[in-house]
């Protein structure tokens, strides 16, 4: 779980700093992008990244349903009252189903644009590069489209938030020292992914 | 004050359970949670009834021997209390309490809020000691083990084994028992030498226990009656994987 | 005649020369030997780990959930041995002859000596096993020092030195449970104990779970079966903490000794009303600092803030000018409960008294107090919603621990053959009045180091013997009277509860025979038992059936406290002077001392059953004094 985790957790980074991309210009930002998704598809190394990147949710997603299934097994009879999650934080509670909202999302997400990019016949901009940025943009058009992503972003965040720190303790982690530290890097992990990518639909909802 | 009660009755594993109604019309908020349900008790004798079975013994605080789910929270509304130390003027008159259980799979109840936690001591015994045999120690000031070290091993090893960690737990994960005990021996000289083993053994019979696995939701940290820091558990995390790599064969 | 069988020699040589001489058996043979242990205390559990580490088969039994909660979990204080780390002038000798004078010269020299003496190894194994001992930052283990001595030699752990000591023993215990050496009986009450030929050789139980009435045969049987503190009902003692193990053993030919000898602990917290269950011990501790006062007058209504300076009595600090707040737990307790019984006690049920911190908190300030008390006030608050930095504390003498028990020899051996009693369950070591720090070590030496050696003696002679099984009429005999006696308590159908007749009882003996005691009143007390007692066996009602019942288990064990009741009666009856905890009113110095009689009391006491209401028979063991002389003992 934690070594899943992890790697999609890094995996964010990079995504994120690629798409940030979009921030730029119009004009930039449509040339630098569809440069930057036609670098992407075109190379081997990515293609191997993207099928690990795939197997590691699978697998996540797998291990995730493997331990809520030891879970309830565990449980035994249900409590006929329970108040227990006051000792504890509502998203630590609800991984299973904040991720099922975050895999539902990626389904939407694939289909949009990875299977449009390698799929579909598309236009080329002017450098002869797939655009990808007209999609993008067309995409974020609609606002109830830009209100999804949105609180898919918002599931992410809570997900992220608990699964960083938990990830830590799980690979164990376990002087004081590094306690803070871990939840600290975890808020500003988190703060700076989500709101980043939190950020670009809305943006290009405004700007176009 | 006037309490309305509502309260697990279950025969035996064998048979189902309900919540069943019960009201007292004259408790004091001087009594104690467990001094409540005796005198619930009284009042079942009196009307020629079965008492409800609890757990409890040293009513201090220290055996872990007593333990209920109240008003659907391990121990009750107070943070590092056991049942036993929970006093009436917790509530208020005229509330309605909730009683039930520790639920685990690996707590079957024995009858009513009785339960039967063995699967704590078959941890214990599959490596939860130091191997020193009636005897055989040296000089005890031979070893030396400095002031903050300890400290740290006695908070580990003040675990009281009452099962809250693992009631509270939506995994029913019995993690912060388990590493508790890993710990105080990590830390502690004399433990070293069967750490690997121990640590190996421990979280194998943990899962063969029946117990769930910990996704790191610190509830337990707060129903522990002790106060046994959730670290432990990044603990055991440790030094089981350091065990995986380091075991021969 | 009672053989105490102390070995020859000097008493510093005599434990040698024992386990010199001692019978062994051959490590082959070991495994065809069974031994019972009831009680996983620490004297059960150190003894039955001890005894499976020397390849025996143990079975093992408690009416606990799991081993681990036996009632040593709850000792707060500390653990004293012999180490003289403190370089203070201790040594075995010193640590003998504090332990014979604490207990009132009412003790053996031998056994005590044998405690001193084995109290260093103690520490050693406790270190072994990982018991995390307070330690001073170079590493080495510390000390603090305990009431009635004058040197540092207790050793602890936080507050809770009986619990890291539990928890060691409960680890070797499972250990051995783990290797298959043990078999562990949990939620299993013994009923009965089954002599065969005059020795003891197994016992009935019952499962308290399934309700199964067992039998379960032994070469030998042995009782860690606690104190019986618990007969006063308001105690400090777990609510399961019974004498039916030592009670039953009794009936069937195990004398008791020094029944009475039972200890008030004078900071507890007191009674707040009819509800109570549980008298919650506070260490002793909390006396370095805080300052024991009543108001002054008599039913002073005032809270304890408006009573000036003036009008408060300190009557501890004023009676023993030397020892003030820290006089021995006996005469602290009796003090008390003087000025209650003089009108002067303070709280609701005007049964306490104050224990103040406010002039150590003026001196040494509110962090410095905190540092050293801070969870026994926080366990104040939790009980009590008073914050005791602020308001004084209000604590009374609550019962503790029973020095009395079953009459043991040097081998720790009942007088039938083959029934062992170790720990708190024999009357061995602490005479008249126990010590602080004393009980866990007490428990832990006969488990871990005496056991061994003088079970392992007996057993020798029981390898050649018949191999009994539980076919035996002497089982089925047993098992017969534990079913009558449980279909009784299930078929009497009267009307009151068994805690109702514990707490009746409870009452009787804590005004007739506890804390001070009078011919007058113990003569009383017997006659109110035995009344209480018939309407106990006419109106006790036990509701439920034979599987899990609370009540079935609760019923059996007042009847045995009420039989219990009386021969504490009759023994403070017997004892016709005031000696350790053993206060007679008749026997006193004119300014409110006890007056030891050593001329015609200097004996043990051991009691002979004789049947049903019938009076037991007295037998003497003089105790010899070789090596200390008799003084009185003086704390003012």
């Amino acid at each position: 779980m934690a070594g899943t985790g992890l790697f999609l957790c890094f995996f964010l980074v990079i995504h994120l700093l690629g798409n940030l991309q979009l921030l730029l210009p119009a004009a930039e930002a449509k040339e630098q992008f569809n440069w930057y998704s036609h670098l992407l598809a075109g190379n081997l190394f990515i293609k191997i990244v993207s099928w690990v990147l795939l197997l590691s949710i699978i697998a996540h997603a797998v291990y995730a349903l493997i331990i809520t299934r030891k879970s309830n097994k565990a449980n035994g009879t249900k409590y006929a009252y329970d108040k227990r999650g006051a000792s504890s934080t509502w998203n630590s509670r609800n991984m299973g189903l904040l991720g099922t909202v975050i895999l539902v999302f990626l389904v939407i997400h694939l289909k949009d644009f990875w299977y449009v990019s390698d799929f579909t016949t598309m236009n080329l901009d002017k450098q002869g590069n797939k655009d990808m940025y007209s999609v993008v943009v067309l995409t974020f058009h609609e606002w109830w489209y830009v209100l999804i992503y949105e609180i898919s972003f918002i599931a992410l965040g809570f997900h992220l938030l608990h699964g960083f720190f938990s990830a830590a303790r799980t690979l164990g982690i376990y002087h004081p020292k590094y306690v803070n530290l871990v939840r600290y890097t975890g808020w500003v992990y988190t703060a700076f992914i989500t709101g980043g990518f939190m950020l670009i639909p809305i943006y290009l909802y405004f700007n176009n | 004050m006037k309490i309305y009660l509502k309260i697990w009755r279950q025969d035996s594993l064998a048979t189902a359970g309900e919540m069943v109604v019960y009201q007292l019309d004259e408790v004091s908020s001087d009594m104690s949670f467990l001094e409540m349900l005796d005198l619930l008790n009284e009042s079942l004798i009196q009307k020629s009834e079965r008492v409800i079975e609890f757990d409890h013994d040293c009513r201090e605080g220290i055996c872990g021997q007593c333990g209920v789910m109240i008003n659907g929270r391990a121990h009750g509304p107070l943070a590092h209390t056991t049942t036993c130390q929970l006093h009436m003027r917790s509530f208020k008159d005229g509330d309605t309490i909730h009683i039930e259980p520790f639920r685990a799979a690996a707590f079957p109840v024995v009858r009513d809020l009785k339960i039967n936690r063995h699967s704590l001591d078959k941890i214990i015994q599959s490596g939860g000691f130091i191997s020193a045999s009636s005897g055989e120690a040296p000089e005890a000031n031979g070893l030396l083990i400095s002031h903050p070290v300890a400290e740290a091993a006695f908070d580990a090893g003040s675990c009281i084994g009452c099962g809250a960690c693992v009631a509270t737990c939506k995994n029913s994960s019995a993690d912060l028992f388990t590493s508790a005990k890993i710990t105080q021996f990590a830390l502690l000289p004399q433990g070293n030498i069967e750490r690997t083993e121990r640590v190996l053994a421990m979280v194998d019979q943990m899962d063969a226990e029946g117990f769930g696995h910990c996704t790191n939701t610190e509830a337990c940290e707060v129903e522990c009656p002790q106060e046994i820091s959730v670290l432990h558990i990044a603990r055991m995390n440790y030094e089981y994987s350091k065990a995986l790599l380091l075991k021969r064969n | 005649m009672l053989d105490s069988k102390i070995p020859d020699g000097p008493l510093a040589d005599k434990w040698d020369n024992y386990k010199e001489h001692v019978k062994l058996v051959n490590p082959g043979n070991r495994k065809k030997l069974d031994v019972i242990v009831v009680g996983t205390g620490l004297a059960g559990a150190s003894c039955a780990a001890s005894l499976a580490e020397l390849g025996y088969n143990v079975k093992s039994f408690c009416f606990q959930d799991s081993p681990r909660r036996a009632h040593s979990v709850a000792a707060q204080g500390g653990v004293n041995a012999a180490k003289n780390y403190k370089n203070d002038g201790d040594s075995v000798f010193r640590m003998f002859s504090d332990t014979i004078k604490g207990g009132d010269f009412r003790s053996r020299e031998a056994n005590v000596y044998r405690l001193a003496e084995c109290s260093a190894n103690l520490i050693d194994q406790a270190v072994a096993q990982g018991v995390p001992f307070a330690r001073e930052y170079g590493g080495y283990l510390n000390n603090r020092s305990f009431g009635g001595v004058q040197v540092s030699r207790t050793f602890y752990a936080r507050g809770q030195t009986g619990q890291q000591l539990l928890l060691g023993a409960y680890q070797a215990l499972m250990r051995q449970v783990g290797s298959g050496k043990v078999k562990a009986y949990t939620r299993h009450e013994m009923l009965e104990l089954v002599v065969i030929d005059g020795k003891a050789k197994g016992i009935i139980t019952r499962d308290l779970v399934t309700g199964e009435i067992e039998r379960h045969a032994a070469n030998a049987v042995v009782l860690g079966t606690g104190g019986y503190g618990k007969v006063y009902y308001l105690s400090t003692l777990a609510m399961g903490c019974n004498s039916s193990a030592i009670w039953r053993a009794h009936k069937k030919g195990a004398y008791m000794s020094g029944v009475s000898w039972i200890q008030f602990h004078p900071t507890c917290l007191p009674q707040s009303g009819e509800h109570q269950s549980k008298l919650t011990l506070m260490s002793e501790s909390l006396r370095n600092d805080g300052r024991i006062w009543v108001p002054l007058k008599p039913h002073d209504d005032r809270k304890a803030i408006d009573i000036p300076e003036a009008e408060r009595d300190y009557y501890l600090e004023r009676r023993y000018p030397t020892f003030g707040n820290l006089a021995p737990r006996d005469i602290a307790s009796r003090a008390a409960k003087e000025r209650i019984d003089a009108g002067c006690g303070v709280g609701v049920m005007k049964n306490a008294v104050f224990l103040d911190f406010s002039k150590a908190i003026k001196e040494q300030g509110q962090e410095k107090i905190k540092e050293k008390y801070s969870n026994l006030f926080k366990i104040y608050d939790k009980i009590n919603a008073v914050n005791a930095y602020e308001e004084p504390m209000l604590i009374s003498p609550a019962a503790h621990f029973t020095m009395g028990g079953l009459w043991v020899d040097y081998e720790l051996m009942t007088t039938i053959p083959g029934l062992f009693a170790l720990g708190e369950a024999n009357f061995a070591d602490h005479g008249a009045n126990r010590l602080g720090a004393n009980s866990l070590l007490q428990a832990s030496v006969d488990g871990y180091f005496i056991a061994p050696y003088s079970i392992p003696n007996y057993l020798a002679g029981e390898l050649k013997a018949e191999k009994i099984t539980t076919d035996h009429p002497a089982f089925a005999e047993a098992e017969k009277t534990v079913r009558e006696q449980l279909r009784n308590f299930l078929t009497i159908n009267g009307r009151l509860s068994a805690d109702h007749f514990h707490k009746k009882l409870g009452q009787l003996l804590y005004n007739g025979c506890g804390l001070a005691r009078s011919k007058e009143s113990l003569t009383k007390t017997i006659a109110e038992i035995t009344a209480l007692r018939t309407q106990f066996y006419q109106d006790l009602k036990i509701t439920g059936d034979e599987k899990v019942n609370s009540e079935l288990e609760k019923a059996g064990r007042v009847a045995d406290y009420f039989d219990l009741g009386l021969l504490m009666c009759d023994d403070a009856l017997s004892r016709e002077e005031s000696c350790g905890a053993h206060f007679r009113e008749e026997y006193q110095t004119p300014d409110g001392e006890a007056l030891r009689n050593d001329k015609d009391y200097c004996y043990v006491s051991a009691w002979e059953w004789k049947g049903e209401l019938e009076p037991h028979e007295l037998h003497k063991e003089p105790l010899v004094f070789e090596n200390v002389s008799l003084t009185v003992r003086s704390y003012k």
